[in-house]
């Protein structure tokens, strides 16, 4: 398989193309430093992504907590994932980092609250 | 009560203002915040990414402003919310700040020094003048944002974003997690005016394409938008005639520049820069006006707010400094900007005030490759600074020694993109 892709290590977005050869190791071109490879093999492999967004609040100041995945997911489970937050409502008061879900899909991963949130 | 420092604003640029004047030995600070908190942009920014300068981690916005907060309530720094800056006059040795508030109703509060830390806003559909109806279903980015992450509407289902700033990236990936179906991202220039990260991971990552040297010609429907024209543009940025496509949507999100509130700051005869629309600053962020000082994207708009605490320390440092009579107001160097540079900042420097090293912000005009950056003082090269890639998006930051700076004795420094040697 051969994937072109935009480096996101640093500002200068290298174009590289990653190819997975017959015996299962990567050639990665276009890259300007040797970090780009590092981050196209993870992106071809295992890509992750941190998923922030919002969950239903009642009793507080707003009706919406910002909440994050406290650990990046795989990025083929993102809708999975928040179709699995917009699920949740908690009451204020809640603290930044507080779990609003133990374990999301299985993952081993908690969803955290990510401001706190005074009762009012 | 005659405060020793009023900050004007309780976003990330005030809040680390406030924090540096305290620690550097203002005893009365007081923030000033028109919002109902403190933290200002950052709350509705829930997004990760920030931080990575400061902190060493990737915060989200909500997280990296309640580190801020943490800091001015751990140092008892009082703060009123719900109150709106009137006007600031300048009284010589006294600044009086005219407040309105729903607790107090109208107060003038006087302070030995001010810091402005009002931030920027949104250009809107008015200020960039798309032709067509004004039915409801335009939003500026940041709009749409605060609806969905903060008051939790959804501004519609299928969308349409103008510009290609790192609000309108931002929120076409917020828009598409949220279950809406972002259609294209325009871009009336032929590079991004976000940054590459975003541009990776809220786009290409949703498959959402971007539509680059492409605007709006046309906002289609009466009372709810039902449509967009979208043309192609050639490289004066003039619409290509038979390139018009019609694209059915009911939102459409304007990700197209901020500007630097300054409404109080031009009133109150602060001179200005019109290259960042801001005042023009010293090197502790020290404006023309004795004792106000300015930082922040009220300064000039920053792409990460990681810059903004950097800068909004030294407006603390340089606030506490002249209240104790330590600042020193002898202009050594001014700083102009020259061939491929928009602007600079700060846009002086007074030499006595610098510690080790003076960090001059700017931004270049075009997409630059393989070129660098040189400072000049007359024709002697002082200083270069190598970028593999120079973009608009991503603001320069060039730091000269203080033993570099110090071997002229005045001048001005100029700023230009040249060919690497």
């Amino acid at each position: 398989m051969k994937k072109e892709m935009t480096c996101i290590v640093c500002p200068i977005g290298c174009q590289m193309t990653i190819e997975e050869k017959a015996d299962g190791t990567y050639e990665v071109t276009g890259n300007t430093c040797k970090r780009g490879p590092k981050y196209a093999i993870n992106e071809m492999t295992n890509p992750t992504r941190v998923i922030p967004t919002t969950v239903v609040i009642k009793n507080a100041m707003l009706p919406r907590l910002p909440v994050k995945t406290a650990e990046p997911i795989p990025k083929g489970q993102i809708f999975d994932a928040m179709a699995a937050i917009n699920q949740v409502v908690v009451e204020a008061p809640v603290k930044t980092g507080d779990v609003v879900i133990k374990d999301l899909l299985g993952l081993g991963i908690d969803v955290v609250a990510t401001r706190t949130m005074d009762k009012c | 009560m005659i405060y020793d420092v009023v900050i004007l604003g309780g976003g990330p640029a005030g809040l680390a203002a406030a924090v540096e004047a305290k620690n550097g030995g203002a005893e009365n600070v007081l923030i000033l915040e028109r919002d109902r908190e403190l933290g200002g942009i950052l709350n509705q920014c829930i997004h990760n990414g920030f931080g990575l300068h400061t902190f060493n981690e990737e915060l989200t916005g909500p997280e990296y402003a309640e580190r801020y907060i943490q800091k001015v309530k751990d140092l008892n720094i009082p703060y009123m919310l719900d109150t709106m800056v009137l006007d600031m006059h300048d009284n010589g040795d006294l600044k009086s700040i005219h407040v309105i508030n729903e607790e107090n109703g109208y107060m003038i509060i006087e302070a030995k020094a001010v810091i402005l830390t009002m931030g920027c806003r949104e250009r809107t559909s008015g200020a960039i003048g798309i032709p067509g109806y004004r039915p409801s279903g335009v939003f500026t980015a940041g709009t749409a944002q605060r609806f969905i992450n903060m008051e939790g509407f959804m501004p519609g289902k299928e969308v349409v974003i103008l510009g290609s700033g790192d609000i309108g990236l931002i929120m076409a990936r917020r828009m598409t997690l949220e279950g809406a179906h972002v259609q294209a991202v325009c871009e009336l220039m032929p590079y991004s005016n976000g940054l590459v990260r975003n541009i990776v991971q809220c786009l290409d990552d949703y498959d959402i394409p971007l539509k680059l040297s492409h605007t709006i010609t046309f906002i289609h429907g009466k009372d709810r938008l039902e449509g967009v024209t979208v043309a192609k543009v050639d490289e004066k940025l003039k619409v290509i005639p038979g390139t018009e496509e019609y694209i059915p949507c009911d939102t459409l999100l304007l990700s197209v520049g901020l500007i630097p509130e300054n409404e109080i700051t031009r009133n109150a005869g602060v001179v200005m820069d019109n290259r960042t629309n801001g005042a023009i600053v010293g090197e502790l962020r020290q404006t023309s006006m004795p004792g106000v000082f300015a930082c922040g994207n009220v300064v000039h708009v920053h792409d990460l707010v990681d810059f903004v605490s950097e800068e909004a320390v030294l407006a603390g440092k340089g606030a506490a400094k002249f209240i104790k009579g330590e600042l020193d107001n002898e202009i050594t160097f001014t700083t102009t900007n020259g061939d491929g540079i928009g602007y600079v900042v700060p846009q002086q420097v007074a030499m006595k005030n610098v510690e080790d090293k003076v960090t001059f912000y700017m931004r270049v005009r075009q997409v630059f490759k393989d070129k660098v950056v040189n400072a000049y003082i007359g024709d002697q090269l002082i200083a270069t600074k190598k970028e593999k890639k120079l973009l608009p998006a991503e603001m320069v930051n060039f730091k000269i020694a203080k033993d570099v700076l110090a071997q002229y004795p005045a001048g001005e420094i100029r700023f230009v993109v040249e060919e690497a040697k």
